[in-house]
C-alpha cells in the first residue's frame, strides 16, 4: 500500500507541475486529468489497506464516481478550450505581460 | 516476495509514462502517452483489489478522455508555446514542495484505518445485489449516484450552451467510410450485447452501469466515426430522451418512494434488486449516450469539417 500512496503523491506533484507550467490550455487538461487519477489511487490505497481483508468498498464507489464527473469536466473544459480558440486563434491564455 | 517488486515497476512504469506525457513537445504524442498512463492505471487498479475501477478506467478514463482529447489536438495542434523560464522553476519547487509535504503526510496514515467494510457487508444481505459496491452505488449511496447523472447532464447542456445551438447532433457531414462501416456493423452488436452483459454482472461481480455505459459510449461512437447510416435516422428526440432518462429514473423513484410514505430512496424490503436493476438499466443508456454526445458532439459549428 506504502507504494500506490507514495505513487499517488509523485504523480499529484507531477501534474501540478505542469499544470502551472505550460501555457498551452490542452495541456493543462492533460495535467488536470493526471492529478485526478492521483487523488482516485490516494483513495483506493488507503481503501486497500494492509491486504489482510477484502477493499473497502466505499471508496471503491466514490472512485467510480470521481471518474465520470472527471470525464464530464473534461469534456466541458476542451469546449471551452476550442471555444477560445475558434474566438481568438489560440489555446494559451494570454500572459500577464502581454496585456 | 514477488509481489513487491511488481508494484515497483509498475510505480515507476507509472511515474515515468506521466512524466513523458507531460512534457513530452509534441501534443498529440503527450495524448498517445496519456492514454497509455490510463491503461497503467487500469493496471493499479487490479493490484490494489478494485476490478471494478480497472474496467471503469481503462474504458473511461483511457478511452472517453482518450478520445476527447485526439478529437481537441486534432483541432488545436498548431498553437503551443514554450513556457517562460520563471515559470517553469517555480512550478518545480511548489511541486517538490508539495510532494515533500504530502509525502510526509501519507506516510503517517494509520495502518488500519476507521472502515466501512464491515458495516456494508453486514447490510448487504438487504440490498438487493450481492456485489458490495454496486450496493453502495445503487443502494446505499443511490443519492450520490444520481446526483452524478445530474453532472453528466450539466456537461450536456454546457456543451450545448457553448456550441450555441440547442441540436444534439453533431454539425459536420458524416463521410461514410466503408472500411470502418463494415467493421462497425459487426463489432457494434457485440458491443451492445458485451454493455448488456456488463449491466447484468454488476449485480453479483465486477461490472454495473459505469463500465456497461462506457462499452456503449464506444459503440455510440465507432458508429459517428464510421459514419453510419443509423447516426443520420437516429431522432434528436429519441437521443435527449436517452440522454434524460437515468437522472429521470432516479427522479421518478424518488418521487414515488416520497408519495408513498418512505425516505428518500428508501427501498421497500424485498423490491430492492427490482429497483436497482431498472435503475441501472436507465443510468447505463444514459451514461452511454451522455459520453457519445460529449466526444462527438464538441466541435463549435464554423470551426471547419475535419
Amino acid at each position: 500500500m506504502t507504494v500506490y500512496l507514495l505513487l499517488a503523491v509523485g504523480l499529484f506533484a507531477l501534474g501540478l507541475f505542469a499544470l502551472i507550467a505550460h501555457p498551452n490550455l490542452l495541456r493543462k487538461v492533460i495535467a488536470l486529468n493526471v492529478m485526478g487519477g492521483a487523488v482516485f489511487l490516494m483513495l483506493a490505497a488507503i481503501a486497500a489497506g494492509d491486504r489482510q481483508r477484502s477493499p473497502d468498498p466505499v471508496p471503491h464507489a466514490m472512485v467510480l464516481t470521481g471518474i465520470v464527473v472527471a470525464v464530464s469536466v473534461t469534456a466541458f473544459a476542451l469546449a471551452l478550450v476550442r471555444r477560445l480558440h475558434a474566438e481568438t486563434g489560440s489555446a494559451c491564455l494570454p500572459e500577464a505581460d502581454e496585456q | 516476495m514477488p509481489e513487491i517488486g511488481f508494484d515497483l515497476l509498475l510505480a515507476s512504469a507509472l511515474l515515468w509514462i506521466a512524466w513523458r506525457a507531460l512534457t513530452s513537445p509534441d501534443v498529440f504524442k503527450a495524448v498517445v502517452l496519456f492514454i497509455t498512463f490510463g491503461l497503467l492505471m487500469a493496471l493499479a487498479w487490479v493490484r490494489l483489489g478494485a476490478p471494478d475501477i480497472a474496467l471503469a478506467e481503462a474504458a473511461i478514463g483511457g478511452g472517453i478522455t482518450g478520445a476527447l482529447l485526439l478529437d481537441a489536438a486534432g483541432q488545436l495542434a498548431t498553437t503551443d508555446a514554450a513556457p517562460p523560464r520563471g515559470r517553469t522553476l517555480l512550478a518545480a519547487t511548489l511541486a517538490l514542495l508539495v510532494a515533500l509535504l504530502l509525502g510526509a503526510a501519507v506516510l503517517q496514515i494509520p495502518d488500519a484505518p476507521a472502515r466501512l467494510g464491515p458495516a456494508v457487508s453486514a447490510a448487504l444481505p438487504e440490498s438487493g445485489v450481492t456485489q458490495p459496491v454496486t450496493a453502495v452505488l445503487l443502494n446505499f449511496r443511490g443519492y450520490d449516484t444520481w446526483l452524478e447523472l445530474g453532472v453528466l447532464l450539466l456537461a450536456v447542456l454546457a456543451l450545448l450552451a457553448l456550441r450555441g445551438t440547442s441540436h444534439l447532433q453533431d454539425v459536420r457531414p458524416l463521410t461514410a467510410d466503408p472500411l470502418l462501416g463494415g467493421l462497425a456493423s459487426v463489432l457494434v452488436p457485440l458491443m451492445v450485447l458485451a454493455g448488456g452483459y456488463l449491466l447484468w454482472l454488476g449485480t453479483h461481480a465486477a461490472g454495473g452501469a459505469f463500465q456497461a455505459g462506457a462499452m456503449l459510449a464506444g459503440a455510440g461512437v465507432l458508429l459517428r466515426l464510421a459514419g453510419h447510416r443509423t447516426v443520420e435516422q437516429a431522432s434528436s428526440r429519441l437521443l435527449q430522451v436517452a440522454i434524460v432518462c437515468g437522472f429521470a429514473a432516479f427522479l421518478l423513484t424518488a418521487l414515488i418512494l416520497l408519495a408513498s410514505g418512505y425516505a428518500l430512496l428508501e427501498y421497500p424490503a424485498g423490491r430492492a434488486r427490482t429497483l436497482i436493476v431498472l435503475i441501472e438499466t436507465a443510468a447505463a443508456v444514459s451514461i452511454g449516450c451522455t459520453l457519445a454526445t460529449l466526444v462527438t458532439g464538441a466541435t463549435p459549428p464554423g470551426a471547419g469539417a475535419r
